[in-house]
């Protein structure tokens, strides 16, 4: 399945990788990164500050010879106190260019997914993805973000603090330094062994979390049937296992966490003990002051936060990765129909006529769905395309409108090759209406202003009445300004396709191909939307890819299609003329149902 | 909510407030330790040139004794926090889902999938996001109540850095708190908006891509990014200016007591040792202050969890089922007498509706949209009771059979048809008893569905996917009809469900339906004829009163209504046939 494009395993691309791609493609978060990165680095004096002060005002200060110097200690104090204060105006200063630049990145990788994203066909071929479409745009950017907010400034901050710390312990004794190192290292060993058991296991919390909100999903879209079939016992348990499996995980996980964290404790116990000892024989000998061993002790508590840290954070940092990934991914593949903007051409002025020249189409991958189709369309004819579910007939209004490319041969609109068409002409002279009559969650002039957005509301009353649908607009509580509800939920099936059928008018196409709905429309409506149809279709090329087939009936031509291939074409009183004819066994099935 | 959490799982809860306060106990030992290391050791050695092995031994047991210790005390706190938290989320989980399983349609038509989804996701999570931190700040209160008395102890000149800068870290956290909750909650609102334009533009892709507006779209997605975007700069702003702060503070505390210590040393008040074990505190307190501000700041958004969830758990409507068995096996008779129905808003859809599905027939019911159809194919399956009237099969009210015998009696087959994440055979079946493969083929020979079964990879173990993804609408409602068919129901409820099959498939469904001797009763919501031709009976509606019950035949002849309905398919290809002559 095409899966793998979408979801590939986190384990494929290393986070190094991962990032360095996604800075290449946020150049947002470029400029101003010295800047950032320079108060970063004074930021971190203010760390270091401290255990800086209380070894001067330990050696020069209290130990001073001749009793303690008050006024050397309350100079050290003053000079921290001043640094601590540039230091922490400094943090302020780069965490607020950090969010600011962060922010703006990922506020411009989300709109620019979301463009992506509707250049891809994968959008309305594999309707079922579209939820996780949704979520490149939204849960995985969040991911990145929610990480950037706690989790990364701390770990960017807290690595920082690890190596002005390493300077400073060298500075005052390379020797208490291997020590500190020696003392580590079997830690730092360990944590790592840690940390890759550690994304094992938080790799299996995301998964089970997966699993238990299906299972969540499942109980609540299905509610009706399982009331319905009693069966609320079988999936009271299937909930209660995804749950209970979800809790299982977490607490693995946070054992395993516990375990690599206390490593680090342990270590920085192992490292206090070590400095004070070699310390203390090194002291011993003149060669290191009592300030110096203190601060190190100071130094040490600093030296072992950033490792903690780090596997704190680790989870979260995952889920970044993984989220960035995956929009990274979405932004990779090359839309498969593409605008050849400046490059392209206009569509002759005036109706539009349609040839198909051996067109073929196949999904990558998968059966051919269209073969050899060879035909034209004159300009204003109304053309039905017939066919069994799964012949082929959608694909041809697909490739009719560009929403694919076909896989051989050609399509052209008044001779000009659908390729070579500049969008912004082809999306204005051809138009199609989809099944399900698409409506947005906004007003019915919204959604007719969709196709033509500098119309007034009287040009809109207007094209109600053109198209013998005045009374109905009347009798909506609200007239023009009805809100439709979410998917135009607020209107009947057939309604919806009213509002579609009077957008698709007011774009005013040359060329129209209608999607016909499968499902049942009340007669009531079912009387309007055939007048409607009448008027919109009048005087323009028009392609139906008709179920029922009285649109067929009524069309100057009919063109059958059956596994893939045109099998009959012409006028509905010619093709019912054969008896064996694939048509003409439709059309007989279909009367059966009607009448 | 924290309280009932605590009595819910009070081992867990002690097990990790012990823990984190002998972890706070252990960080003012560790401090204290440091400083008798300095000024009691390692001054007196260096001047004296000169250290005994005993004290080095001792120095490094102390400091990895109490490592040890430590370790301890955070496995205590950490995995009792933890622990405490994953159980009760995954309690509260199930007690949702469970009200979930047992509230009545009417309710879950009420609330938005999303919702009910994140109610039991992220409202619960949220709900219990502050127990982890919370044995820590209990912890954390015990600590700072020893090292007060600890500091009080040592020098109250000392204990007075102590007595201001607890106090102002306190405040610091709380005003922080209140700060930051408005923002996270905006930013949260936002992102729902975000959300929903994203859902709603992908699931329109077709409509945008087609009238060529991507960019627009684009454009009205972008305004909502960039408000979103400005809500989180101000988040991560208000965080860039908190935790320098809260960074400093107790380095300004550690410079306090270097500067007031030497002081004291000079008047002798102190001792080198207790100036550092001091100012080590206060490095080293810093980190576990906050504790309690993480608890303090997730407060808000608990709490609205923690109601959202309540408010699952308290709702009520739950349809009380009785304990009847069925009255006989066969053909079930369902009669409807004098119901009334009406929706949560109160406009009354169903007035006053009698009629009598016979045993063993096929009744059709016709009407308009909105003439209460579906409303009564739900009254017959019980998924929602009438207001007024009752429904009885074979006699026996519906309220008064229990669970299993009412869905062994009654099978619904809805307009939309709802597939598990299963495979064909689990989707048929339903684990329900007796239910082998043999039923499974038969009844997908009858809902014609055998064929593209048997085509499919694995046959009856295939795994259809999520929502059944991988089939076609067609073929979604010709398995969800085998379900209702394995189960040799007695009375089988049709609301629409074959609108997505071809009509010559729908034919085959249907005739063999009629062919079918194990005879269930009927009742089929329907617009296409040949539905209509097939019920021995009809009901015809309007505006949710029954109009005429009769034969299709009787309907035509008298009910002028039903005949405009039933023909109107027909009246709508007259009248365009006549404009075709006009263009013509």
């Amino acid at each position: 399945m095409s899966t793998a494009v979408l979801e590939k395993p986190a384990a494929e691309e290393g986070a190094l990788a991962t990032f360095r791609r996604g800075v290449a493609l946020s150049p947002e978060l470029r400029p101003g990164l010295i800047g950032t990165l320079a108060l970063a680095l004074v930021s971190m004096a203010g760390r270091v500050a401290v255990p800086i002060a209380i070894q001067q005002g330990i050696d020069r200060g209290i130990r001073a010879p001749g009793g303690p110097d008050l006024g050397v200690v309350a100079l050290i104090v003053g000079l921290t106190l001043a640094v601590l204060v540039v230091s922490t105006a400094c943090g302020y200063a780069m965490t607020r260019r950090l969010f600011t630049v962060s922010e703006t990145a990922l506020g411009a990788l989300r709109s620019r997914t979301f463009r992506h994203i509707h250049d891809l066909s994968m959008l309305h071929q594999q309707s079922e993805r579209r939820g996780s479409l949704v979520s490149r745009v939204t849960g995985d950017v969040d991911q990145i973000t929610q990480f950037l907010q706690t989790g990364g400034v701390m770990l960017l901050l807290t690595s920082g603090q690890l190596v002005v710390t390493t300077i400073v312990m060298f500075v005052y004794s390379w020797q208490l330094t291997l020590v500190v190192f020696a003392a580590f290292l079997p830690a730092v060993i360990i944590i790592r062994l840690f940390q890759k058991r550690l994304a094992g296991v938080y790799r299996i919390v995301r998964e089970r979390t997966g699993t238990m909100l299906g299972a969540v999903a499942e109980s609540v879209v299905g509610a009706t049937v399982i009331r319905a079939y009693g069966v609320a016992g079988r999936t009271g348990q299937r909930l209660d296992t995804s749950i209970d499996n979800l809790r299982v995980a977490q607490q693995k996980a946070l054992r395993t966490s516990v375990i690599s964290f206390s490593t680090g404790e342990l270590a920085a116990g192992v490292a206090l003990a070590a400095v004070v000892v070699v310390g203390l024989l090194l002291g011993v000998d003149g060669g290191l002051s009592v300030g110096k061993l203190t601060a190190f002790l100071f130094l040490v508590t600093l030296f072992i936060q950033p490792v903690q840290i780090a596997t704190e954070v680790l989870n979260e940092a995952q889920n970044a990765v993984a989220g960035w990934r995956r929009v990274l991914d979405v932004l990779d593949i090359e839309p498969d129909v593409a605008d050849p903007d400046a490059e392209g051409v206009e569509l002759p002025p005036g109706p539009l006529s349609v040839r198909f020249a051996d067109v073929s189409y196949r999904y990558p991958g998968g059966p051919v769905v269209l073969a050899d189709v060879d035909l034209e369309i004159a300009p204003k004819t109304r053309v039905a395309v017939v066919g069994e579910t799964g012949s082929g007939k959608t694909t041809f209004a697909k490739l009719l409108t560009r929403l694919m490319d076909p896989a051989g041969g050609q399509v052209l609109l008044s001779g000009t090759p659908l390729t070579s068409v500049r969008f912004t002409s082809l999306r204005s002279r051809v138009v199609m209406v989809p099944q399900d009559g698409f409506l947005f969650d906004a007003t019915v002039a919204e959604n007719i202003r969709f196709a033509a957005p500098e119309l007034t509301d009287g040009d809109l009353e207007r094209a109600f009445t053109e198209l013998g649908l005045a009374d109905w607009l009347a009798g909506l509580p609200l007239g023009l300004q009805t809100p439709v509800g979410e998917r135009g939920e607020a209107l009947s099936v057939g309604e919806r396709q009213l509002v579609a059928l009077v957008r698709a008018y007011v774009a005013d196409p040359d060329l129209l191909v209608l999607d016909e709905a499968t499902s049942a429309v009340d007669p009531a409506t079912e009387v309007r939307l055939q007048r409607a149809l009448d008027t919109v279709t009048r005087g323009r090329t028009t392609v139906a890819i008709a179920h029922r087939l009285s649109t067929a009936q009524s069309a100057d031509e009919v063109i059958v299609v059956d596994a893939g291939r045109v099998v009959q074409r012409g006028p509905h009183t010619t093709l019912i003329r054969d008896e064996d004819s694939i048509y003409a066994k439709l059309f007989a099935s279909w009367l059966e149902q009607t009448r | 909510m924290l309280g009932r959490a605590i009595r819910t799982e009070p081992r867990l809860f002690i097990i990790g407030t012990i823990g984190s306060s002998l972890f706070g106990l252990l960080v003012i030992a560790n401090a204290f330790v440091v400083g008798a290391v300095i000024g009691n050791v390692v001054v007196p050695a260096f001047a004296e040139h000169r250290a005994g092995t005993g004290e080095l031994v001792l120095i490094a047991a102390a400091f990895i004794g109490i490592a040890l210790l430590r370790v301890a005390s955070i496995f205590g706190r950490r995995l009792g926090a933890g622990y405490m938290q994953f159980r009760l989320q995954a309690r509260y989980r199930r007690a949702v889902t469970r009200r979930y399983l047992a509230l009545p349609p009417a309710w879950h038509q009420r609330h938005a999938t999303g919702t009910l989804l994140s109610n039991a996701n992220s409202d619960v999570e949220a709900a219990f996001v502050p127990i982890a931190p919370l044995p820590f700040a209990v912890g954390t209160i015990v600590m700072i109540a020893a090292a007060l008395v600890s500091l009080f102890l040592t020098d109250w000149v000392l204990a007075m850095v102590g007595v201001c800068l607890f106090p102002a870290l306190f405040g610091l956290n709380l005003v922080y708190s209140r700060r930051m909750s408005p923002r996270q909650i905006r930013a949260q609102q936002l992102r729902g908006k975000v959300s929903a334009v994203a859902h709603e533009s992908f699931d329109g892709a077709l409509v945008v891509k087609t009238m060529g507006r991507e960019a627009d779209e684009s454009r009205r997605f972008a305004v909502h990014v960039s408000e979103l975007r400005d809500a989180l700069i101000s988040v991560g702003r208000l965080r860039g200016a908190f935790d320098p702060v809260m960074d400093s503070l107790p380095s300004v505390g550690t410079l306090a007591v270097l500067l007031l210590g030497a002081w004291r040393l000079q008047s002798g008040a102190v001792s080198v040792a207790e100036l550092v074990s001091v100012s080590f505190l206060f490095t080293v307190l810093a980190f576990p202050v906050r504790a309690i501000g993480w608890v303090v700041a997730e407060l808000p958004r608990s709490v609205a969890g923690w109601e959202r969830v309540q408010a699952v758990l308290g709702a009520d409507g739950d349809l009380a089922y009785g304990s009847a068995a069925p009255a006989r096996t066969g053909p079930a008779e369902i009669t409807f007498d004098h119901v009334r129905f009406s929706y949560g808003d109160g406009t009354e859809v169903l007035h006053d509706v009698s009629f009598t599905v016979p045993a063993g027939r096929t009744v059709a019911l016709v009407g308009a949209t909105g003439s209460g159809k579906s409303t009564i194919a739900s009254l017959a399956v019980r998924l929602v009771d009438p207001d007024k009237g009752t429904v009885c099969i074979d006699g026996t009210p519906l309220p008064e059979l229990s669970v299993p015998a009412l869905a062994s009696a009654a099978a619904l087959v809805p307009q939309v048809p709802f597939v598990f994440d299963d495979t064909v055979r689990g989707n048929v079946t339903l684990d329900r008893e007796g239910l082998d493969d043999e039923v499974a083929w038969s009844a997908l020979r009858h809902a014609q569905a055998e064929g593209f079964v048997a085509h499919l990879p694995e046959g009856l173990d295939t795994a259809v996917g999520e929502r059944g993804t991988s089939l076609s609408g067609g073929q979604r409602q010709r398995l969800t009809l085998a379900r209702a068919l394995a189960g040799r129901p007695r009375l089988l409820v049709l609301d629409d469900a074959t609108s997505a099959v071809d009509p010559r498939v729908e034919a085959a469904i249907l005739a063999s339906l009629r062919g079918d001797d194990s005879g269930a009763s009927i009742l089929v919501v329907a617009y296409r004829r040949a539905t209509i031709a097939l019920a021995d009976l009809v009901v015809y509606l309007e505006d949710g009163r029954v109009v005429a019950t009769g034969t299709h035949t009787e309907l035509m002849a008298t009910e002028p209504g039903y005949l405009n309905l039933v023909t109107a398919y027909e009246q709508a290809e007259a009248a365009r046939e006549e404009d075709s002559k006009v263009i013509a």
